[in-house]
């Protein structure tokens, strides 16, 4: 277990630490608290109209709060000598993502039991669970979830595809590195370029085209956008065309690294390249695939750049994701409230979707190795 | 095996033609995906050089079926006949292409910075924050990876109006840090843990601290996994859209919600955007082809053991 474990690197620390060190270190620690929860209670009573003097916005007590940390930091090497400087390696990353992350999802909680409409001047107002209770007779949330649950579904096309791609680049051929660069390309674009290019112009009826080639594949109407399948459909291959490249390389490095031997064995018992795919290659290939899929569904539950800028949800929410949903939702009614209530609900969802994932991954990874 | 082969010969035959067929199949599959994938590209680039009637009539090969023109990118104010002509679109379109170098590169250096002392720190010692092991450390900067922007963004709107954070740099540098920082923590702890331990314990051997070691040995070795995962780091926050929507309006936008806002905007011209998307994407175009190793090295870093 790594809980257990000893440092990887044994140093032998000199601890020298003097008391008077010890006494500077916590000094320096408490002094820069008291100030950070000094101006805090300043600007809070200031706000709250108790008293007359106070900063025009929360700035300073961020600049206080940096200090804080700068003086935690240091307090660790001056108070705990080498394991201190041991700390400072991780310190800095874990204040920065706790008050990043951890701070606002707390706050999140907070406003999300509330109805706040930043435009409005009446600020904040606590309404209970009158969110919740909105959320629940919200159609159109649902059906959002609805049709993540769909793009969710659809990485099993991709994975498909990108597997087909990644064994045509570890193929027998010329050119490997122009065809890797060509099929790596779409990656790199950004989803709002890819809204315009394909969605909006490529696939524009008239002169898209796309639209033109449909038509000369005998689709007399071509409109991608029209009814709901059909756009479903579009949005699903578009944000296939940048993802899959994903997946392709990291299924092309997993094969790359298989055991040579193996596959000769195969081919040497007389194995047809049918045979040795199932029987050798995809077995082999079980873990790196769910690596693959597992980061897929993470970047494909964040899905929103495309769908807010060539549909914004339309037609009639088919094409919604619930991070699309939620943004429009704040951009039509700037309520912070109702928003966050919605997000939270999503993120709940997603830890109890990623746990089950997770559980039946480690069994799947699991199974191979017994029955070795 | 289908047919049995009469002799040696009819053998190699069947083999040869069957060979044959496989390349033909396999080159075909892949030229068929290349033009899935850079005719995109092409067609964008093509557009920016079009006048009205070429994009009706939907001519594709320059000096062929249209004479290229100067159309979108004047209008950029990119051209040669405009470059050195005073251009509003163009500033507009400079400061916003220089806002997202700004933020993505200093987003990624932070990120990098952050990630690698905290990775190499997890790959070397042992902590205990309270309950929490290495593990439980590690996993608490790996889990950021599934919490949707989402989720964040309406608070983040909230506390950065009160900090005076909202439509300004240094806001979005400190989200697209966070943002990017679980994936630089995950392959720079591949990187450090591919790294022996033994280099260290000479350099504490010959006196040097354990900051002076991780400085002066581990960092010139773990170089390449850093330039790695800038540049992965580089890619995702170019093309970040959504938080910018929300957390930017005037001073601080950047390129994504320009190109963004100029689509939902009717009667704008089909070689306009072109440019405009043309001159979004290009950079990381370029980036894709010149420095492709080291995004597939990022991209593999942890996933193949």
């Amino acid at each position: 277990m790594a809980a257990h474990q000893e440092d990887l690197l044994h140093t032998v620390s000199v601890d020298d630490v003097s008391p008077g060190r010890v006494r500077l270190g916590k000094t320096l620690l408490w002094a820069s608290a008291a100030l950070l929860f000094a101006v805090f209670g300043i600007q809070a009573l200031f706000e709250a109209g108790a008293i007359e003097y106070g900063f025009s916005n929360w700035r300073p007590i961020l600049y206080c709060y940096i200090l804080w940390a700068i003086a935690l930091c240091a307090s660790q090497v001056l108070v705990r000598g080498e394991h201190g400087k041991r700390a400072l390696f991780v310190l800095p990353a874990v204040l920065f993502v706790v008050s990043m992350v951890v701070f606002p999802l707390l706050f999140g909680v907070y406003i999300s039991f509330s109805d706040w409409n930043l435009a409005s001047l009446t600020g904040r107002k606590f309404n209970g669970l009158d969110n919740i209770r909105q959320m629940i007779s919200d159609p159109f949330y649902w059906n959002a979830m609805y049709n993540m649950v769909i793009y969710v579904a659809a990485i099993l096309v991709e994975y498909a595809i990108a597997f087909g791609l990644a064994l045509l680049l570890n193929a027998e051929i010329r050119a490997r590195k122009f065809w890797r660069v060509a099929f790596l390309l779409p990656l790199m674009l950004s989803p709002v370029a890819v809204s315009w290019m394909i969605g909006k112009s490529m696939m524009e009826v008239r002169f898209g085209p796309l639209a033109r080639f449909a038509r000369w594949l005998g689709w007399e109407n071509p409109s991608f956008f029209g009814s709901p399948e059909i756009a479903k459909l579009t949005i699903m291959m578009m944000d296939a065309w940048t993802f899959i490249p994903f997946m392709m390389i990291m299924i092309l490095a997993g094969l790359q690294a298989l055991p040579k031997e193996v596959l000769e064995a195969a081919k040497v018992d007389g194995a047809t390249p049918w045979q040795s795919f199932w029987e050798v290659t995809f077995p082999l290939m079980v873990p790196v695939s769910i690596t693959a899929v597992m980061i897929r569904i993470i970047f494909k539950l964040k899905l929103a750049d495309i769908i807010i800028n060539v549909t914004s949800g339309g037609p009639g929410g088919a094409t919604d994701s619930v991070t699309s949903f939620i943004f429009r939702e704040y951009r039509d009614r700037s309520n912070v409230g109702y928003g966050t209530m919605l997000a939270m609900v999503y993120l709940v969802l997603i830890v109890i979707f990623m746990t089950l994932v997770l559980k039946v991954a480690d069994r799947l990874l699991r199974r191979p190795t017994t029955l070795n | 095996m289908s047919a049995t082969p009469h002799s040696k010969d009819d053998y190699d035959r069947s083999q040869r033609t069957r060979w044959i067929l496989s390349r033909l199949v396999i080159y075909s599959l892949l030229v068929l995906w290349a033009i899935v994938c850079i005719f995109p590209i092409y067609w964008t680039l093509t557009t920016s050089f079009k006048m009205a009637p070429d994009v009706m009539k939907g001519n594709l090969i320059p000096w062929w079926d249209y004479v290229p023109r100067w159309r979108g990118w004047k209008s950029l104010g990119l051209s040669p006949d405009t470059i050195f002509n005073v251009s509003t679109v163009r500033e507009e379109f400079l400061k916003r292409f220089f806002n997202s170098v700004l933020i993505s590169v200093s987003a990624s250096a932070l990120a990098v910075m952050l990630g690698s002392l905290a990775a190499y720190g997890l790959s070397r010692f042992s902590y205990r924050f309270g309950f929490m092991r290495n593990s439980d450390i590690s996993f608490f900067f790996l889990s950021q990876l599934i919490l949707p922007p989402v989720v964040l963004a309406l608070p983040f709107l909230v506390l950065y109006r009160q900090l005076a954070l909202l439509d300004s740099a240094i806001g979005m540098i400190f989200v697209y840090t966070l943002m990017v920082l679980p994936i630089v923590i995950w392959i720079m702890r591949d990187q450090f843990s591919a790294i022996p331990v033994e280099l260290e314990e000479a350099a504490l051997v010959d006196g040097l601290s354990i900051w002076g070691a991780f400085l002066r040995i581990i960092f010139p070795l773990a170089l390449p996994g850093m330039v790695a995962a800038f540049i992965l780091a580089l890619v995702l926050c170019w093309n970040e859209y959504f938080f910018a929507a929300l957390l930017t309006s005037t001073d601080a936008k950047t390129l994504p919600v320009m190109i963004a806002s100029q689509t939902g905007s009717q009667g704008i011209n089909w070689w306009s955007m072109a440019a405009l998307s043309a001159a979004g994407i290009l950079p990381l175009v370029m980036i894709g082809v010149l420095l492709e190793k080291h995004i597939i090295k990022g991209m593999t870093a942890g996933a193949v053991k």
